[in-house]
Protein backbone atom coordinates (compact mmCIF):
# COMPACT_ATOMS: atom_id res chain seq x y z
CA UNK A 1 0.00 0.00 0.00
CA UNK A 2 2.77 2.63 0.97
CA UNK A 3 4.88 1.21 -2.23
CA UNK A 4 1.51 2.46 -4.33
CA UNK A 5 1.03 5.45 -2.25
CA UNK A 6 4.54 6.49 -3.41
CA UNK A 7 4.30 5.28 -6.73
CA UNK A 8 1.18 7.57 -7.57
CA UNK A 9 0.95 10.46 -4.95
CA UNK A 10 5.07 10.82 -4.41
CA UNK A 11 5.48 10.22 -8.58
CA UNK A 12 3.27 13.26 -9.54
CA UNK A 13 4.19 15.40 -6.22
CA UNK A 14 7.94 14.76 -7.62
CA UNK A 15 6.97 15.67 -11.33
CA UNK A 16 5.17 19.01 -10.29
CA UNK A 17 7.62 19.60 -8.05
CA UNK A 18 10.47 18.89 -10.32
CA UNK A 19 8.91 19.28 -13.42
CA UNK A 20 10.00 23.37 -14.27
CA UNK A 21 8.31 23.46 -17.44
CA UNK A 22 4.90 23.55 -16.10
CA UNK A 23 4.37 27.15 -16.12
CA UNK A 24 2.67 28.71 -18.74
CA UNK A 25 4.90 31.08 -19.73
CA UNK A 26 7.17 27.41 -20.67
CA UNK A 27 4.74 25.41 -21.20
CA UNK A 28 3.32 26.73 -24.04
CA UNK A 29 5.95 28.02 -25.94
CA UNK A 30 7.99 24.83 -25.54
CA UNK A 31 4.94 22.34 -25.83
CA UNK A 32 2.19 23.56 -27.05
CA UNK A 33 3.71 25.95 -30.21
CA UNK A 34 6.97 24.75 -31.24
CA UNK A 35 5.83 21.69 -32.36
CA UNK A 36 3.17 22.70 -34.24
CA UNK A 37 6.04 24.86 -35.94
CA UNK A 38 8.01 21.59 -36.47
CA UNK A 39 5.46 20.26 -38.17
CA UNK A 40 4.93 23.11 -40.63
CA UNK A 41 8.23 23.53 -41.49
CA UNK A 42 9.09 19.61 -42.28
CA UNK A 43 5.66 19.49 -44.03
CA UNK A 44 7.26 22.48 -46.20
CA UNK A 45 10.61 21.09 -46.36
CA UNK A 46 8.96 18.07 -48.00
CA UNK A 47 7.16 20.12 -50.14
CA UNK A 48 9.99 21.95 -51.26
CA UNK A 49 11.53 18.69 -51.39
CA UNK A 50 8.65 16.66 -53.40
CA UNK A 51 9.28 14.07 -51.05
CA UNK A 52 6.25 12.72 -49.12
CA UNK A 53 2.74 14.32 -48.55
CA UNK A 54 1.49 16.56 -45.56
CA UNK A 55 0.23 13.76 -43.33
CA UNK A 56 3.35 11.74 -43.41
CA UNK A 57 4.90 15.10 -41.53
CA UNK A 58 2.18 15.72 -39.24
CA UNK A 59 1.91 12.47 -37.64
CA UNK A 60 5.94 11.72 -38.05
CA UNK A 61 6.41 15.17 -35.80
CA UNK A 62 3.92 15.26 -33.55
CA UNK A 63 4.69 11.46 -32.18
CA UNK A 64 8.35 12.50 -32.62
CA UNK A 65 8.20 16.06 -30.93
CA UNK A 66 6.44 14.19 -27.97
CA UNK A 67 10.12 13.14 -27.04
CA UNK A 68 10.86 16.02 -25.63
CA UNK A 69 8.60 15.62 -22.57
CA UNK A 70 9.36 12.02 -22.27
CA UNK A 71 13.14 12.78 -22.31
CA UNK A 72 13.45 16.45 -20.75
CA UNK A 73 10.68 16.05 -18.37
CA UNK A 74 11.97 12.61 -17.30
CA UNK A 75 15.95 13.48 -16.67
CA UNK A 76 14.39 16.44 -14.72
CA UNK A 77 12.36 14.81 -12.50
CA UNK A 78 14.87 12.91 -11.42
CA UNK A 79 18.45 14.51 -12.17
CA UNK A 80 17.23 17.97 -10.48
CA UNK A 81 16.79 15.93 -7.46
CA UNK A 82 20.89 16.77 -6.81
CA UNK A 83 20.50 20.42 -8.06
CA UNK A 84 17.64 21.11 -5.26
CA UNK A 85 19.92 19.09 -2.90
CA UNK A 86 17.57 17.15 -2.37
CA UNK A 87 18.91 13.41 -3.45
CA UNK A 88 20.58 12.65 -0.80
CA UNK A 89 17.28 12.67 1.85
CA UNK A 90 15.86 10.75 -1.05
CA UNK A 91 18.38 7.92 -1.35
CA UNK A 92 18.37 7.75 2.53
CA UNK A 93 14.64 7.07 2.81
CA UNK A 94 13.60 3.70 3.04
CA UNK A 95 11.23 3.94 0.06
CA UNK A 96 11.20 1.15 -2.39
CA UNK A 97 13.36 2.36 -5.15
CA UNK A 98 11.09 1.24 -8.21
CA UNK A 99 7.95 3.37 -7.29
CA UNK A 100 10.07 5.99 -6.09
CA UNK A 101 11.49 6.25 -9.89
CA UNK A 102 9.01 4.86 -11.62
CA UNK A 103 6.03 6.32 -10.10
CA UNK A 104 7.29 9.84 -11.42
CA UNK A 105 7.22 7.95 -15.16
CA UNK A 106 3.56 8.28 -15.22
CA UNK A 107 3.00 11.46 -15.01
CA UNK A 108 5.54 12.50 -18.04
CA UNK A 109 3.65 9.73 -19.87
CA UNK A 110 0.14 11.49 -19.69
CA UNK A 111 1.66 15.02 -20.19
CA UNK A 112 3.59 13.65 -23.31
CA UNK A 113 0.44 12.21 -24.47
CA UNK A 114 -1.33 15.17 -24.53
CA UNK A 115 0.95 16.94 -26.09
CA UNK A 116 1.34 14.04 -29.33
CA UNK A 117 -2.38 14.45 -29.41
CA UNK A 118 -2.57 18.60 -29.55
CA UNK A 119 0.17 18.66 -32.07
CA UNK A 120 -1.42 15.77 -34.34
CA UNK A 121 -4.91 17.65 -34.32
CA UNK A 122 -3.24 21.36 -34.31
CA UNK A 123 -0.98 20.49 -37.19
CA UNK A 124 -3.56 18.35 -39.26
CA UNK A 125 -6.11 21.36 -38.62
CA UNK A 126 -3.89 24.06 -40.05
CA UNK A 127 -2.41 21.66 -43.00
CA UNK A 128 -6.15 20.93 -43.77
CA UNK A 129 -5.65 17.25 -42.61
CA UNK A 130 -8.21 15.55 -40.79
CA UNK A 131 -8.51 12.54 -38.71
CA UNK A 132 -11.47 10.36 -38.61
CA UNK A 133 -12.84 9.58 -35.23
CA UNK A 134 -12.33 6.00 -35.69
CA UNK A 135 -8.31 6.92 -36.35
CA UNK A 136 -8.16 8.87 -33.22
CA UNK A 137 -9.99 6.05 -30.79
CA UNK A 138 -7.01 4.16 -32.64
CA UNK A 139 -4.67 6.41 -32.05
CA UNK A 140 -4.55 6.86 -28.61
CA UNK A 141 -3.11 3.18 -27.56
CA UNK A 142 -0.73 4.14 -30.60
CA UNK A 143 0.67 6.93 -28.78
CA UNK A 144 -0.14 5.36 -25.01
CA UNK A 145 2.95 2.73 -25.87
CA UNK A 146 4.68 5.22 -27.96
CA UNK A 147 5.27 7.51 -24.52
CA UNK A 148 5.63 4.95 -22.58
CA UNK A 149 8.67 3.59 -24.77
CA UNK A 150 10.31 7.14 -24.89
CA UNK A 151 10.00 7.89 -21.37
CA UNK A 152 11.96 4.54 -20.67
CA UNK A 153 14.88 6.17 -22.68
CA UNK A 154 14.25 9.59 -20.47
CA UNK A 155 14.64 7.40 -17.67
CA UNK A 156 17.63 6.22 -19.10
CA UNK A 157 18.80 10.17 -19.46
CA UNK A 158 17.68 10.64 -16.06
CA UNK A 159 20.07 8.34 -14.55
CA UNK A 160 23.02 9.85 -16.41
CA UNK A 161 22.05 13.03 -15.23
CA UNK A 162 22.68 11.87 -11.46
CA UNK A 163 26.39 11.69 -12.65
CA UNK A 164 26.79 14.21 -15.77
CA UNK A 165 25.92 18.22 -15.29
CA UNK A 166 24.45 18.65 -18.69
CA UNK A 167 21.43 16.89 -18.84
CA UNK A 168 20.11 19.63 -21.31
CA UNK A 169 22.83 18.94 -23.73
CA UNK A 170 22.34 15.43 -23.65
CA UNK A 171 18.71 15.52 -23.94
CA UNK A 172 18.82 17.43 -26.86
CA UNK A 173 21.08 15.15 -29.05
CA UNK A 174 18.65 12.21 -28.22
CA UNK A 175 16.06 14.09 -29.60
CA UNK A 176 17.63 15.05 -32.00
CA UNK A 177 19.30 11.70 -33.11
CA UNK A 178 15.27 10.54 -33.05
CA UNK A 179 14.32 13.34 -35.49
CA UNK A 180 16.85 11.68 -37.63
CA UNK A 181 16.57 7.82 -37.00
CA UNK A 182 13.11 7.37 -36.01
CA UNK A 183 11.38 7.93 -39.49
CA UNK A 184 9.59 10.81 -38.70
CA UNK A 185 10.19 12.63 -41.72
CA UNK A 186 12.65 10.49 -43.58
CA UNK A 187 11.25 6.57 -44.41
CA UNK A 188 13.45 4.07 -43.14
CA UNK A 189 13.03 2.60 -46.63
CA UNK A 190 15.14 6.02 -47.55
CA UNK A 191 17.78 5.93 -44.94
CA UNK A 192 20.68 3.76 -45.23
CA UNK A 193 20.55 0.42 -44.27
CA UNK A 194 22.49 0.73 -41.21
CA UNK A 195 20.98 3.81 -39.86
CA UNK A 196 17.59 2.26 -40.55
CA UNK A 197 18.30 -0.85 -38.41
CA UNK A 198 19.44 1.57 -35.00
CA UNK A 199 15.80 3.39 -36.15
CA UNK A 200 14.17 -0.47 -35.19
CA UNK A 201 15.78 0.24 -32.14
CA UNK A 202 14.88 2.98 -30.75
CA UNK A 203 11.43 4.08 -29.35
CA UNK A 204 9.12 6.46 -31.59
CA UNK A 205 9.74 3.99 -34.92
CA UNK A 206 7.29 1.55 -34.76
CA UNK A 207 5.06 3.83 -33.17
CA UNK A 208 4.97 6.36 -35.96
CA UNK A 209 4.57 3.27 -38.31
CA UNK A 210 1.27 1.95 -36.64
CA UNK A 211 -0.12 5.99 -36.09
CA UNK A 212 0.50 5.98 -40.35
CA UNK A 213 -1.37 2.34 -40.41
CA UNK A 214 -3.80 3.55 -38.25
CA UNK A 215 -4.91 6.61 -39.86
CA UNK A 216 -4.34 5.58 -43.36
CA UNK A 217 -7.88 2.70 -42.41
CA UNK A 218 -5.05 0.21 -40.52
CA UNK A 219 -6.85 -2.21 -37.33
CA UNK A 220 -5.71 -2.41 -34.30
CA UNK A 221 -4.65 -5.63 -35.16
CA UNK A 222 -3.29 -4.94 -38.15
CA UNK A 223 -0.36 -2.56 -36.31
CA UNK A 224 0.15 -5.18 -32.93
CA UNK A 225 3.35 -6.44 -33.91
CA UNK A 226 4.64 -2.65 -34.54
CA UNK A 227 2.88 -2.10 -31.11
CA UNK A 228 4.26 -5.13 -29.69
CA UNK A 229 8.03 -4.23 -30.97
CA UNK A 230 7.36 -0.29 -29.33
CA UNK A 231 5.96 -1.81 -26.16
CA UNK A 232 9.08 -4.48 -25.82
CA UNK A 233 11.70 -1.78 -26.65
CA UNK A 234 9.60 0.67 -23.78
CA UNK A 235 9.98 -2.73 -21.25
CA UNK A 236 13.65 -2.84 -22.29
CA UNK A 237 14.79 1.03 -21.69
CA UNK A 238 12.67 1.34 -19.26
CA UNK A 239 14.40 -2.03 -16.97
CA UNK A 240 17.67 -0.38 -18.39
CA UNK A 241 17.43 3.29 -16.94
CA UNK A 242 16.03 1.96 -13.51
CA UNK A 243 19.03 -0.29 -13.27
CA UNK A 244 21.71 2.49 -14.19
CA UNK A 245 19.65 4.66 -11.40
CA UNK A 246 20.61 2.22 -9.31
CA UNK A 247 24.21 1.72 -10.70
CA UNK A 248 24.80 5.06 -10.22
CA UNK A 249 23.14 5.54 -6.56
CA UNK A 250 25.82 2.27 -5.40
CA UNK A 251 28.50 4.58 -7.57
CA UNK A 252 27.56 7.50 -5.68
CA UNK A 253 27.95 5.45 -2.26
CA UNK A 254 30.90 3.92 -3.24
CA UNK A 255 32.58 7.34 -4.54
CA UNK A 256 30.81 9.64 -2.04
CA UNK A 257 29.76 11.53 -5.11
CA UNK A 258 26.22 12.10 -4.59
CA UNK A 259 26.28 15.42 -4.56
CA UNK A 260 29.29 16.08 -6.73
CA UNK A 261 28.25 19.21 -9.56
CA UNK B 1 35.54 55.41 -28.90
CA UNK B 2 34.79 54.48 -25.73
CA UNK B 3 31.58 52.42 -27.66
CA UNK B 4 33.54 51.02 -29.76
CA UNK B 5 36.19 49.36 -27.61
CA UNK B 6 33.18 48.12 -24.70
CA UNK B 7 31.47 46.76 -27.73
CA UNK B 8 34.56 45.01 -29.02
CA UNK B 9 36.00 43.73 -25.88
CA UNK B 10 32.72 42.52 -24.51
CA UNK B 11 32.53 40.75 -27.89
CA UNK B 12 35.37 38.88 -27.66
CA UNK B 13 34.79 38.43 -24.32
CA UNK B 14 31.11 36.55 -24.41
CA UNK B 15 32.58 35.05 -27.80
CA UNK B 16 34.98 33.10 -25.74
CA UNK B 17 33.30 32.26 -22.79
CA UNK B 18 29.79 30.98 -25.24
CA UNK B 19 33.07 28.93 -27.10
CA UNK B 20 33.48 26.74 -24.16
CA UNK B 21 29.80 26.14 -23.72
CA UNK B 22 28.39 23.22 -23.90
CA UNK B 23 25.17 24.49 -24.01
CA UNK B 24 25.83 27.58 -26.12
CA UNK B 25 28.69 26.32 -27.94
CA UNK B 26 28.85 22.42 -29.11
CA UNK B 27 24.92 22.18 -28.95
CA UNK B 28 24.37 25.10 -30.92
CA UNK B 29 26.73 23.81 -33.50
CA UNK B 30 25.04 19.97 -33.17
CA UNK B 31 21.58 20.87 -33.41
CA UNK B 32 21.21 22.36 -36.90
CA UNK B 33 23.05 19.29 -38.00
CA UNK B 34 20.65 17.16 -36.81
CA UNK B 35 18.02 19.04 -39.20
CA UNK B 36 20.60 19.72 -41.95
CA UNK B 37 20.87 15.78 -42.22
CA UNK B 38 17.35 15.30 -42.04
CA UNK B 39 17.09 17.72 -44.82
CA UNK B 40 19.90 16.21 -46.85
CA UNK B 41 18.03 12.65 -47.30
CA UNK B 42 14.42 14.76 -47.70
CA UNK B 43 15.80 16.51 -50.88
CA UNK B 44 17.60 13.14 -51.66
CA UNK B 45 14.59 11.32 -51.61
CA UNK B 46 12.39 13.77 -53.29
CA UNK B 47 11.94 14.40 -57.00
CA UNK B 48 13.18 18.26 -56.28
CA UNK B 49 15.50 19.63 -58.94
CA UNK B 50 17.56 22.22 -57.11
CA UNK B 51 20.37 19.99 -56.40
CA UNK B 52 21.83 19.72 -52.84
CA UNK B 53 23.65 22.70 -52.80
CA UNK B 54 21.21 25.27 -51.57
CA UNK B 55 19.72 23.11 -49.46
CA UNK B 56 23.63 23.33 -47.50
CA UNK B 57 23.79 26.52 -47.80
CA UNK B 58 20.52 27.68 -46.03
CA UNK B 59 20.89 24.54 -43.41
CA UNK B 60 24.31 25.75 -42.70
CA UNK B 61 23.12 29.33 -41.80
CA UNK B 62 20.09 28.07 -40.23
CA UNK B 63 22.76 27.94 -37.16
CA UNK B 64 23.38 31.31 -37.08
CA UNK B 65 19.66 31.69 -36.18
CA UNK B 66 20.01 28.86 -33.59
CA UNK B 67 22.64 29.87 -31.76
CA UNK B 68 21.34 33.04 -31.40
CA UNK B 69 17.72 32.43 -30.65
CA UNK B 70 17.75 31.15 -27.02
CA UNK B 71 21.13 32.54 -25.79
CA UNK B 72 20.52 36.03 -26.86
CA UNK B 73 16.47 36.16 -25.87
CA UNK B 74 17.65 35.82 -22.02
CA UNK B 75 20.93 37.26 -21.21
CA UNK B 76 19.62 39.56 -19.04
CA UNK B 77 17.59 36.55 -17.38
CA UNK B 78 20.88 35.16 -16.84
CA UNK B 79 22.67 38.71 -15.25
CA UNK B 80 19.22 38.72 -13.14
CA UNK B 81 20.21 35.18 -11.92
CA UNK B 82 23.82 35.56 -11.32
CA UNK B 83 22.83 39.23 -9.46
CA UNK B 84 25.26 40.82 -12.10
CA UNK B 85 22.24 43.17 -13.29
CA UNK B 86 22.06 45.64 -11.25
CA UNK B 87 25.54 46.15 -11.29
CA UNK B 88 25.79 46.76 -14.76
CA UNK B 89 22.57 49.20 -15.11
CA UNK B 90 24.47 51.39 -12.12
CA UNK B 91 27.66 51.09 -14.12
CA UNK B 92 28.32 54.03 -16.28
CA UNK B 93 28.89 51.95 -19.56
CA UNK B 94 25.65 51.95 -21.99
CA UNK B 95 23.97 48.65 -21.22
CA UNK B 96 22.77 48.45 -24.56
CA UNK B 97 26.20 48.59 -26.36
CA UNK B 98 27.06 45.59 -23.58
CA UNK B 99 23.72 43.48 -24.73
CA UNK B 100 24.67 43.89 -28.12
CA UNK B 101 28.33 42.67 -27.91
CA UNK B 102 26.62 39.72 -26.67
CA UNK B 103 23.97 38.96 -28.95
CA UNK B 104 26.86 39.54 -31.40
CA UNK B 105 28.92 37.06 -29.84
CA UNK B 106 26.00 34.55 -30.34
CA UNK B 107 25.56 35.06 -33.60
CA UNK B 108 29.25 34.78 -34.06
CA UNK B 109 29.09 31.57 -32.68
CA UNK B 110 26.60 30.71 -35.98
CA UNK B 111 30.18 30.78 -37.79
CA UNK B 112 31.00 27.54 -36.57
CA UNK B 113 27.84 25.94 -37.27
CA UNK B 114 28.22 27.17 -41.18
CA UNK B 115 31.54 25.83 -41.64
CA UNK B 116 30.67 22.44 -39.17
CA UNK B 117 27.57 22.18 -41.86
CA UNK B 118 29.20 22.70 -45.03
CA UNK B 119 31.97 20.45 -44.15
CA UNK B 120 29.59 17.76 -42.61
CA UNK B 121 27.35 18.27 -46.38
CA UNK B 122 30.61 17.51 -48.35
CA UNK B 123 32.06 14.65 -46.11
CA UNK B 124 28.88 12.99 -45.40
CA UNK B 125 26.43 13.11 -48.23
CA UNK B 126 29.11 14.73 -51.23
CA UNK B 127 27.45 17.99 -51.66
CA UNK B 128 29.87 20.55 -53.07
CA UNK B 129 28.92 24.06 -52.50
CA UNK B 130 30.58 26.74 -55.01
CA UNK B 131 31.59 30.18 -54.41
CA UNK B 132 31.03 31.89 -57.48
CA UNK B 133 31.76 35.90 -55.81
CA UNK B 134 34.03 34.76 -52.62
CA UNK B 135 33.94 39.12 -51.81
CA UNK B 136 29.88 38.91 -51.92
CA UNK B 137 30.10 35.60 -50.02
CA UNK B 138 32.11 36.61 -46.81
CA UNK B 139 30.09 39.84 -47.15
CA UNK B 140 26.95 38.09 -47.12
CA UNK B 141 27.90 36.11 -43.74
CA UNK B 142 29.09 39.38 -42.13
CA UNK B 143 26.06 40.48 -42.80
CA UNK B 144 23.65 37.45 -41.47
CA UNK B 145 25.78 37.80 -38.56
CA UNK B 146 24.63 40.95 -37.78
CA UNK B 147 21.66 41.36 -38.46
CA UNK B 148 20.96 38.26 -36.79
CA UNK B 149 22.60 39.93 -33.81
CA UNK B 150 20.69 42.75 -34.31
CA UNK B 151 17.52 41.05 -34.13
CA UNK B 152 18.70 39.35 -31.35
CA UNK B 153 19.46 42.22 -29.05
CA UNK B 154 15.89 43.24 -30.12
CA UNK B 155 14.62 40.40 -28.57
CA UNK B 156 16.84 40.23 -25.46
CA UNK B 157 15.53 43.75 -24.73
CA UNK B 158 11.53 42.90 -25.74
CA UNK B 159 12.00 39.43 -23.60
CA UNK B 160 13.13 42.04 -20.46
CA UNK B 161 10.04 41.45 -18.48
CA UNK B 162 10.37 37.48 -18.99
CA UNK B 163 12.27 35.54 -15.97
CA UNK B 164 11.08 32.45 -19.35
CA UNK B 165 12.94 34.23 -21.82
CA UNK B 166 14.58 31.69 -22.98
CA UNK B 167 11.65 29.75 -24.39
CA UNK B 168 10.35 32.95 -26.10
CA UNK B 169 13.27 32.55 -28.23
CA UNK B 170 13.46 29.23 -28.31
CA UNK B 171 9.83 28.82 -30.55
CA UNK B 172 11.23 31.65 -32.72
CA UNK B 173 13.56 29.04 -33.80
CA UNK B 174 11.55 27.28 -36.69
CA UNK B 175 9.48 29.93 -37.95
CA UNK B 176 12.42 31.84 -38.83
CA UNK B 177 13.74 28.99 -40.70
CA UNK B 178 10.59 28.48 -42.15
CA UNK B 179 9.91 32.30 -43.27
CA UNK B 180 13.45 33.17 -44.01
CA UNK B 181 13.61 30.84 -46.68
CA UNK B 182 16.73 28.92 -45.31
CA UNK B 183 15.46 25.35 -46.64
CA UNK B 184 12.43 26.49 -48.54
CA UNK B 185 11.96 29.12 -51.23
CA UNK B 186 9.46 31.95 -49.78
CA UNK B 187 7.51 31.63 -52.83
CA UNK B 188 6.33 28.18 -51.66
CA UNK B 189 4.79 29.62 -48.24
CA UNK B 190 1.35 32.00 -48.08
CA UNK B 191 1.58 34.90 -49.92
CA UNK B 192 0.82 36.78 -46.60
CA UNK B 193 3.83 35.01 -45.13
CA UNK B 194 6.04 36.93 -47.61
CA UNK B 195 5.94 40.84 -46.27
CA UNK B 196 6.62 39.10 -42.49
CA UNK B 197 9.95 37.68 -44.50
CA UNK B 198 11.08 41.00 -46.00
CA UNK B 199 10.71 42.65 -43.06
CA UNK B 200 13.85 39.73 -40.90
CA UNK B 201 17.10 40.58 -41.95
CA UNK B 202 17.84 37.17 -42.13
CA UNK B 203 15.92 36.97 -45.11
CA UNK B 204 17.98 39.11 -46.85
CA UNK B 205 20.79 37.53 -45.52
CA UNK B 206 20.26 34.04 -47.26
CA UNK B 207 19.89 36.21 -50.35
CA UNK B 208 23.45 37.12 -50.09
CA UNK B 209 24.82 34.25 -49.27
CA UNK B 210 22.84 32.07 -52.20
CA UNK B 211 24.42 35.14 -54.76
CA UNK B 212 27.75 35.17 -53.30
CA UNK B 213 28.03 31.15 -53.85
CA UNK B 214 25.48 30.90 -57.02
CA UNK B 215 26.34 34.07 -58.75
CA UNK B 216 24.15 37.68 -58.53
CA UNK B 217 24.70 40.80 -56.94
CA UNK B 218 24.65 40.46 -52.80
CA UNK B 219 25.30 44.04 -52.26
CA UNK B 220 22.07 45.14 -52.19
CA UNK B 221 21.19 42.58 -49.96
CA UNK B 222 23.85 42.75 -47.53
CA UNK B 223 22.60 46.65 -47.57
CA UNK B 224 19.28 45.47 -46.48
CA UNK B 225 20.71 43.24 -43.52
CA UNK B 226 22.25 46.36 -42.55
CA UNK B 227 19.95 48.62 -42.92
CA UNK B 228 17.34 46.35 -40.82
CA UNK B 229 20.23 45.41 -38.22
CA UNK B 230 20.32 49.67 -37.61
CA UNK B 231 16.51 49.43 -37.38
CA UNK B 232 16.70 46.55 -34.81
CA UNK B 233 19.66 48.49 -32.38
CA UNK B 234 17.59 51.66 -32.55
CA UNK B 235 14.62 49.93 -31.56
CA UNK B 236 15.79 48.29 -29.15
CA UNK B 237 17.71 51.20 -27.17
CA UNK B 238 14.30 53.02 -27.23
CA UNK B 239 13.00 50.48 -25.60
CA UNK B 240 15.37 49.53 -23.40
CA UNK B 241 15.65 53.39 -22.23
CA UNK B 242 11.74 52.79 -21.57
CA UNK B 243 12.17 49.57 -19.86
CA UNK B 244 15.31 50.75 -17.56
CA UNK B 245 12.92 54.23 -16.37
CA UNK B 246 10.34 51.95 -15.56
CA UNK B 247 12.03 49.70 -14.02
CA UNK B 248 13.81 52.43 -11.78
CA UNK B 249 10.57 53.82 -10.79
CA UNK B 250 9.19 50.95 -10.14
CA UNK B 251 12.10 49.01 -8.23
CA UNK B 252 11.46 46.41 -10.43
CA UNK B 253 14.69 45.25 -12.34
CA UNK B 254 15.90 42.20 -10.41
CA UNK B 255 11.65 41.02 -11.14
CA UNK B 256 11.44 39.90 -7.46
Amino acid sequence: MNSLRVFFVGGLISYRALFGWLTPAVYIPALILTPIFQILLFAYIGRAAGSQGDEFYVIGNAIQYASVPCIFVMSQTIADERFFQTLGPILISPAHRVPLFLGRALPVIVNALFVAAFALFAGGLILSITFSATSWLRLVPVLAVAMFSCTGLGLITGAIGLRIRETAVLSNVLVGLLLIFCGANVALASLPHWMAEIGRALPLTHAIAAARAVTNGGTLGQVQGLLGKEAALGIVYTVAGFGLIRFMERQSRLHATLERV
Amino acid sequence: MRTARLLALGWLFHFRMLSQSAFDGFLAILWPLFFATVAFFMFRSGHSVGGLAPVALGAAVMGVWTATSVSASSPLQRERRLGTLELLVAAPSNLATMLLSVCLATSTIGLYCIVATLIWARLLFGIHVPVAHPVSFVLGIVGIVVTIGSLGFLMAVAFVRSRRAWALGAVSEYPIWLVCGFLVPITLLPGWVRPISWLLGPTWGMRAIRAGAFGGDALPDVAMCLVLAAIYIGGGVLLLDTVLDSARKRATLSLT
